[in-house]
């Protein structure tokens, strides 16, 4: 069952923001999707600290060396935890954390339709 | 002085308090036709009192009294009187203070305001929200006193915090709070109405003033805070998703959900308990802002000072407020009068129900995201991050839908309306919309799945909300607030999809090509001002047929250490040219970061024109038309 | 009927989300990777600080047995605080090797000049890359890896102390 939902989410988001662009963007992409760990609420890509400053390097070589996105992310992971990635994967984890705000939308539309007379 | 004036001010204020509550608890219970004088006289003693509280901790700030513990920590001689002032609602204690001179002010004009109401709905009224004042009095007195007095008296104070001091960041708290204590009102209205069972069209009406003000004040403060962030922050953009951000957004999706179905309880007498939940639901929103913002459970850039006792103070009577409330609504359910309606799919009561069901949606992502780390963390230990993306890909999507519905809803007739002939109108504004989506989405590279159809709806939306303006029956006020959403999600999507950047590290002399755009560093100057050192370079910005002149700053103050950073910024009415650089380690390189921002300006124009609808609806005396 | 069950469902839930919010307020907000222990890359080649030389990292690393990893710069105040630590590892025998983060050779040397080197080899790291193969935020970090498995066995933020040295101690001691 959680396979079919994870399907369906895929399927659901592959199809939102595929951008195929030079490596520069694709850097900037990928940092502004990282936390920075030493600064207050900055992106990776935001901030000019020297931690940010050697993570955009990493990323830049990984991509260089043709590493996918998911398997930078994932390097990244094991080394500084979740907690780096500013979008979680879904997992048991995060499941509900995806799962719940759409719950609660076909929620509100079953009370909508128990509301509203069709005739 | 000042110290003693403010603290005993507060413990009358107190005073006050409990005899309100006490006097108005047996005076609701008792058959009394009028309002006993003592109210308006025990509230404007009690208002006159915070008042006296506030403008003495000013007072403080604005002499420099460090002998007083916030203004030491919080203040400094050589800030301009500006922000010395501002300074004093620029922390935890001096913020709640505020907090609770708006509470006690709104109280007033509340009793002012509502002389023709039933008697015991405003004795009811006037209970709940003293409760409230009492919790705020006992949390500053208790855990937060803004009077503690210092022995030696310091020379100097501590706060100097450049990056605090900003005109937009000034206003932005007064103006936020303005709007989430208005929303204190509805709730013990609310609750008020529901004991006293005088929901209705006539209740409707009068608490509609209530829900307009709270709105139009969080809109302009969620506005400024948004501002401050896209010049102050120097990263170019202007909402982060962080934390202390979305919990201002909450409070507001709620809001306009209410404030969309109070007109349906106003016109149509039906939707009288949602009404209610609605009400309860935004209060306990922006109170459980204040608590996620001061208790410093949360992980961003602009919380205040940590202390447990604090948290546990706030997240304790934040409950047994829901929970009174909870207990109060179900056990005066059955004193709601029931005139519910049927309800028929082509109706405006159904537009507002999906209006609301989209708006529940919106909060229900911000919510859960913003607090899912916290319960995460609780329950197994494990720290996630939840960023832009995961609001981007849940919300996004459903713009789809909203927009739609949002087209078509407005012009929806009361009670049921039939479905039209075919309207021409709308297949050609449909076209047009069409045809420009396709012209400007040639112009970018990015794919066409997901933006086409938002762009093409953002802008059928623009379209239609203006043609609204000459055709529709509505509001005027209804008209321009409409009409400022649709301009506005047209402009951030076409800001988002437009926007483009570089970044490059470069010294005195050199050049960068980029976008068909040259951009030159042409020198640094150093200059000592004031209280800080200041490095304002000098660039040149050449395009094909023009060429313009950027001055970003960097700023390095000494008590404390702080570099700043202070972008320049060339607005247009079609684009911003932002830039801001930073110092490198490296001899004689600075990180440049250059940012072009279509669209920027009406991002901030739309939103004033959502409250100025807003606005135009409170001054209205008379409407009849909706 | 069910008014009661709806009216005790969100009672309940209520009192659940109290329980873990004030749970919450007790959660350190301090952000920390120390618990997790990652595989170095040992393929991963570096410069030496001493002879400019090009070297392989896993030849730094005894196969048979932990070694303790610093990264620091002479930049760093916190690094010349816990550096007689360090000093105090190497009379104990223990290989320590350096990683030298984002400095001046020359100042790196006169550090190591002055305070004495503990390191039995400091390799360079002038980008902060390398650091990020440790999976460090910042400057002093130290970590004792394994020579066998690869793995971080513990993981220090911040300068050490004495008490740490006793810990280090006993974790060498139990994964040699």
């Amino acid at each position: 069952m959680p396979k079919i939902i994870k399907l369906v989410f895929l399927l659901y988001f592959c199809f939102n923001f595929s951008y195929a662009k030079g490596i520069n963007t694709k850097v900037e992409q990928i940092t502004k999707n990282l936390r920075c760990l030493i600064c207050q609420g900055q992106s990776v890509y935001d901030s000019q600290s020297d931690f940010a400053i050697s993570m955009k390097l990493v990323v830049k070589n990984m991509i260089d060396e043709g590493k996918k996105e998911k398997e930078i992310y994932d390097y990244l992971k094991s080394k500084y935890g979740e907690w780096i990635v500013y979008e979680p994967e879904l997992n048991q984890n995060t499941f509900l954390l995806w799962l719940l705000p759409l719950i609660l939308f076909i929620f509100g539309g079953l009370l909508i339709i128990r509301k509203v007379s069709i005739k | 002085m000042s110290n003693y004036l403010g603290n005993y001010s507060l413990y009358i204020a107190l005073i006050a308090s409990v005899y309100l509550i006490f006097k108005s608890y047996l005076d609701a219970n008792s058959e009394n036709k009028y309002l006993d004088k003592n109210f308006i006289l025990i509230t404007s003693i009690q208002t006159i009192m915070i008042t006296v509280s506030f403008f003495s901790l000013v007072a403080a700030f604005v002499i420099s009294d460090f002998s007083n513990e916030t203004v030491f920590n919080n203040s400094h001689t050589l800030k301009p009187l500006f922000y010395k002032v501002s300074g004093t609602w620029g922390n935890h204690e001096g913020s709640l203070l505020l907090w609770l001179l708006v509470l006690s002010i709104f109280l007033f004009i509340f009793l002012l305001n509502s002389r023709s109401q039933d008697t015991k709905y405003k004795l009811l009224t006037i209970l709940f929200q003293q409760i409230i004042i009492s919790g705020f009095l006992v949390f500053i007195l208790l855990t937060s006193n803004p009077f503690k007095t210092l022995y030696p008296i310091p020379t100097e104070g501590l706060g100097l915090n450049p990056i605090l001091q900003d005109p937009a960041l000034a206003i932005h708290p007064p103006i936020l709070y303005l709007g989430y204590v208005g929303t204190s009102i509805i709730f013990s209205a609310s609750l008020a109405s529901m004991i006293s069972g005088n929901i209705g069209d006539k209740w409707a009406r009068h608490i509609k003033k209530w829900v307009l003000v709270s709105w139009v004040f969080l809109t302009i403060g969620i506005l400024l805070g948004s501002i401050w962030a896209y010049y102050e922050l120097g990263w170019g953009g202007f909402w982060f998703w962080d934390p202390v951000e979305n919990v201002s957004l909450m409070p507001w999706f709620c809001l306009t959900a209410l404030l969309h179905t109070v007109i349906v309880l106003q016109k149509r007498n039906s939707f009288k308990e949602w009404t209610i939940i609605l009400s309860i639901t935004t209060f306990s929103l922006s109170m459980s802002g204040t608590f996620l913002v001061r208790s410093g459970i949360l992980n961003s850039i602009h919380t205040f000072a940590n202390d447990p006792s604090r948290g546990l103070y706030i997240l304790s009577f934040l409950f047994i407020l829901i929970l009174m409330s909870i207990l109060i609504f179900f056990f005066n359910q059955n004193k709601i009068s029931n005139t519910a309606k049927e309800n028929f799919i082509l109706s405006k009561e159904t537009a507002i129900l999906v209006n609301n069901w989209f708006m529940m949606f919106f909060l229900s992502v911000v919510l859960v995201g913003t607090i899912y780390p916290i319960f995460l963390e609780v329950l197994n230990g494990s720290k996630i991050s939840v960023g832009p993306p995961f609001y981007h890909k849940l919300l996004i999507p459903f713009l789809i839908p909203f927009l739609i519905s949002m087209s078509f809803g407005p012009s929806l007739k009361w009670i049921k309306d039939k479905l039209k002939k075919f309207n021409y109108n709308i297949l050609i504004i449909f076209f047009v919309s069409l045809l420009i989506s396709y012209v400007i989405l040639t112009k970018t590279e990015n794919s066409f799945l997901l933006s086409l159809p938002l762009i093409v709806l953002s802008i059928y939306l623009l379209l239609v909300t203006i043609k609204d303006f000459f055709v529709s029956k509505s509001s005027i006020s209804q008209k321009i607030s409409h009409f400022g959403f649709s301009l506005l999600i047209t402009s951030i999507l076409l800001n988002g999809l437009f926007s483009n950047e570089f970044n490059s590290n470069m010294k005195v002399g050199d050049e960068r090509i980029f976008n068909e755009k040259v951009l030159k560093l042409k020198e640094v100057n150093v200059t000592d001002v004031d209280n800080y050192k200041s490095l304002k370079a000098s660039f040149e910005v050449t395009n094909k047929n023009s060429a313009f002149a950027l001055y970003p700053e960097v700023r390095i103050y000494q008590q404390p250490l702080t570099i700043t950073s202070e972008a320049d910024i060339k607005t247009t009415l079609f684009s911003d040219n932002f830039l801001v650089f930073n110092i490198l380690k490296d001899d004689g390189y600075y990180n440049v970061r250059y940012q072009y921002k279509p669209l920027m300006i009406w991002i901030w124009i739309s939103t004033i024109f959502i409250s100025l609808g807003g606005l135009l609806s409170v001054i209205r005396k008379n409407e009849q038309k909706y | 009927m069910s008014k009661n069950i709806k009216f005790l469902g969100l009672l309940l839930t209520l009192i659940i989300i109290f329980i873990i919010l004030l749970k919450g307020l007790n959660v350190s907000k301090d952000y920390s990777n120390e618990k997790l222990k990652s595989k170095i890359d040992f393929s991963l080649n570096a410069k030496k600080l001493f002879s400019d030389e090009i070297i392989n990292i896993s030849d730094l690393f005894d196969k048979n047995s932990p070694s303790v990893v610093n990264i620091w710069a002479s930049w760093c105040a916190p690094c010349r605080e816990e550096h007689q630590f360090l000093m105090k590892l190497k009379d104990m025998n223990i290989n320590i090797i350096g990683i030298n983060y984002k400095d001046s050779p020359k100042n790196a040397k006169n550090f190591l000049s002055l305070l004495g080197n503990p390191y039995s080899e400091v390799i360079t790291d002038n980008d902060g890359t390398k650091s990020i193969e440790f999976g460090a935020i910042g400057v002093p970090e130290t970590f004792i890896i394994s020579g066998k498995t690869n793995e971080i066995i513990k993981k220090y933020i911040g300068p050490l102390t004495s008490e740490n040295l006793v810990e280090i101690k006993d974790l060498l001691k139990k994964n040699a």
